[in-house]
């Protein structure tokens, strides 16, 4: 049977028919679509990890215990589980092992543009990188065959555009794989010294011949056409290339580490000109470098943001299309936080607070945009708590009672905790606020250890947020809901004042989970506006002046009563109020 | 090889350009075509400025959509449709519902909603279709069906059969909105 399949579904797909039996994962754009798709597949184990370095080690514990085993995350999930990852190379696996690594090239959802390809050189490790849907079902297959031939775990680098693009795939059965025996074997799996020793050697032999393999793996080809000009592409970059250039010569890379040299060498051989097309880092043509091939890659190409067809065919000096511009320069629309949602009165009191804002990773990022403008650093998951910390201690006992740091309820379970502990354990005097929704918002609404539910939606034990920040030594804890601007700006005022690290869990379910149901849309007594534009300040998209008039839009606006709360005459109407 | 066909859905992260493009997408793969089709899920989905590419023919290679290159432009909303202009080749035709949606920037003052815009896309040489999708799709039971309504004026311009579009709507929805969302398109294919 033919499906029409996102590249995520795919990869999902392929572990299923591979016999993939345990996945664990943390959420992370553009990567988390495998894991929620896998979890459709009632025959392999699936679970919502804390944190992408967790999912890492339940996978490889997986492994060692036999069964075939995956874990997804984004390229800075990737940074979270390096240390597994480069200890999991000189172990190797028992039952195979994939990790699927989402980069984001153009950072369409992400905070940096790395490259994951350097961690698979890092540690070791062989990396495949498919270019379809097509290929990311097949690509696991080829991955779990590899990783059991050659005792290692395989990396498969997805990127936005093959994750987030569906094509055709034809569906296969499931071959289950059964569980290997375990057999205790601390040479292999106790990494102290003299056994880590002993592991380097072979990880080391099996990179000659994995380097072996790439020369002459079908992962890897050579689609030989006009000799004037040869390219070398995998992934996206090899489907622009397809495109701008049709008559090219190209070496299709699926494997993308350990790169062959003698496949490559031949190539550059046959072509007259060669050229490397590959999004974000030079790595391909570092390697063309070291082996003695002559060719153009980022001098030419450039290190920043995604290609397309039109990238590689006007640096290549090919004719271009033209289409028409609109006569006038466009308003951009920038996303926004939802009609209803509950950042949006926190971000407001903080504002008008005027403190300082540790920010972190998820929707609430979005309160740094105008007008709420209430964000002063976002850098990586958790850094907001522990960079509250070193900001309050680098500028003095006066600087913890004007800033607080923002947190969700998904993001402190990843990394959120352990500078908490840092906090209160060295004595520290800051504000935390805890936005717990209920949900991973940002990724599109998965369960984590606060929710109550597991992956599948099935009640599952939940951690308390309050009980557990009171374990760890926090005496103000306080609850309050950040819709109820009076109590919530009371609140965060009385804890600013303390003289100790506070928690305020700001909780109020996000308005797009189906078990919030949106109130009747208010509307605008235009007897009574002054047009002030009081209500425009909480940055909601459903309120904007109309011919002159303020409106509010019944098609977007959920009933929240947020904007009620700040007009002088009364003159939003509707709802309890 | 054969002549790759691209179309873009566009519109504001909420109007249900998901949807819109599943259904387009399941329509040109029932009839043999190789299809790609192109999204972006995550941040940009928050009220944000969204683009889905469909491209379609005997083999398709890119994913996406550049410059100058589609066939077919499906606006859910004026300024967007505005926005995207740039991406339609000549003698493409840009249909587009005639909802206003403002964007931030223009709720807060830093910037206007543009103005007229149908007649200033139509003094570019464009051909361009106005639809009134949010009655339409109100009439047919659902403001949320805007999405299907739009795609029903798009089958007009398209080779495949009501037929066609009715089995890929079963396939696209779940079967209590199947009805419903029918409606809409003979409505759109009707405007």
């Amino acid at each position: 049977m033919k499906k029409l399949m996102l590249g995520n579904a795919a990869v999902a797909r392929g572990l299923y028919e591979h016999g993939c039996r345990v996945a664990s994962s943390y959420p992370g754009t553009p990567s988390t679509e495998i894991t929620e798709e896998l979890s459709n597949y009632p025959e392999v184990y699936t679970e919502w990890a804390p944190n992408e370095k967790v999912a890492m080690e339940v996978a490889l514990g997986a492994s060692i215990g036999g069964a075939r085993s995956f874990c997804a995350m984004k390229h800075v999930g990737l940074n979270v589980a390096a240390d597994p990852l480069f200890t999991a190379s000189y172990t190797g696996v028992n039952g195979g092992m994939v990790i699927a690594v989402a980069d984001d090239p153009g950072m369409h959802s992400s905070q940096n543009e790395q490259d994951s390809r350097h961690y698979a050189i890092a540690a070791k490790l062989p990396m495949l990188e498919p270019a379809d849907s097509a290929e990311c079902r097949d690509f696991v297959g080829e991955a779990y065959r590899i990783s059991e031939e050659y005792d290692t775990p395989v990396i498969l680098r997805m990127q936005t555009r093959i994750a987030h693009s569906q094509s055709i795939v034809e569906l296969g059965e499931r071959t289950d794989a059964g569980v290997k025996e375990y057999t205790k074997d601390p040479k292999k799996y106790v990494m102290m010294p003299a056994n880590a020793i002993g592991r380097h050697v072979v990880v080391e032999e099996r990179t000659a011949r994995l380097r072996d393999f790439a020369e002459t793996s079908p992962l890897n080809r050579v689609e030989m056409a006009d000799t004037a000009m040869g390219v070398i592409a995998a992934g996206t970059c090899y489907q622009y290339v397809k495109e701008a250039l049709p008559n090219a010569s190209v070496l299709k890379l699926g494997m993308v580490n350990p790169l062959p040299v003698k496949l490559i060498q031949e190539f550059a051989a046959k072509v007259e000109k060669l050229y490397i097309v590959e999004e974000l880092d030079g790595i391909i043509e570092s390697h063309c470098a070291s082996i003695g091939v002559k060719a153009v890659g980022k001098e030419l190409f450039g290190l920043l943001g995604e290609y397309s067809q039109r990238t590689v065919a006007e640096k290549l000096g090919q004719p271009l299309p033209a289409g028409e511009a609109f006569p006038e320069a466009i308003p951009g629309r920038p996303p926004v936080l939802c009609p209803g949602c509950p950042h949006r009165g926190m971000f407001y009191s903080l504002h008008k607070i005027g403190v300082t804002v540790s920010g972190d990773i998820g929707c609430y990022t979005l309160g740094a945009l105008p007008p709420l403008t209430a964000m002063d650093t976002t850098i990586c998951m958790g850094a907001s708590i522990s960079g509250l910390h070193g900001f309050n201690t680098a500028r003095g006992a006066e600087s913890a009672k004007k800033s607080v740091a923002v947190i969700g309820d998904s993001t402190f379970m990843h990394s959120g905790i352990t500078g908490l502990i840092d906090m209160v354990y060295n004595r520290g005097a800051s504000t935390v606020i805890v936005l717990d929704n209920s949900i991973t918002g940002m990724t599109g609404h998965q369960q984590n250890p606060t929710t109550g539910y597991d992956i599948h939606g099935v009640a599952a034990p939940a951690v308390s947020i309050e009980k557990l920040c009171e374990a760890i030594g926090v005496n103000r804890v306080r609850v309050v809901d950040p819709n109820n601007l009076k109590e919530f700006e009371a609140t965060v005022r009385e804890e600013l004042a303390a003289e100790e690290v506070s928690v305020i869990i700001s909780r109020r379910p996000c308005a797009l989970l189906k078990s919030v149901k949106p109130k009747p849309a208010l509307s605008i007594d235009h007897g009574k506006c002054i047009t002030c534009k009081m209500c425009f300040r909480i940055g909601c998209p459903a309120i904007a002046m109309v011919e002159g008039k303020v409106e509010i839009d019944p098609t977007l606006c959920v009933g929240c009563g947020l904007c009620q709360q700040l007009c002088p005459k009364q003159a939003i109407t509707g709802g309890d109020k | 090889m054969s002549k790759t066909t691209n179309i873009m859905i566009v519109g504001v992260g909420g109007q249900g350009s998901l949807l819109a493009s599943k259904l387009l997408g399941n329509v040109i793969m029932n009839a043999g075509y190789d299809v790609k089709v192109s999204e972006v899920h995550g941040m940009s989905q928050r009220g944000g400025s969204v683009v889905t590419y469909v491209r379609y023919g005997e083999k398709v290679a890119s994913p996406i959509i550049s410059l100058g290159e589609a066939d077919l432009i499906v606006s859910f909303e004026q300024c967007e449709a505005a926005r995207w202009l740039p991406y339609l080749k000549k003698g493409g035709k840009l249909i587009t519902g005639d909802q206003k949606i403002s964007p931030m920037p223009v709720i807060t003052g830093a910037a206007n909603y543009p103005e007229n815009i149908p007649e200033r896309i139509t003094a570019t040489g464009c051909d361009l279709t106005v639809v009134d999708a949010l009655s339409l799709a109100e009439q047919a039971g659902s403001a949320k069906a805007v999405n299907i309504v739009l795609m029903g004026v798009l089958s007009k311009q398209m080779e495949f059969s009501v037929e066609d579009w009715k089995a890929a709507i079963a396939q696209s929805v779940k079967p209590a909105f199947v009805e419903m969302n029918e409606k809409a398109f003979d409505l759109g294919r009707e405007a």
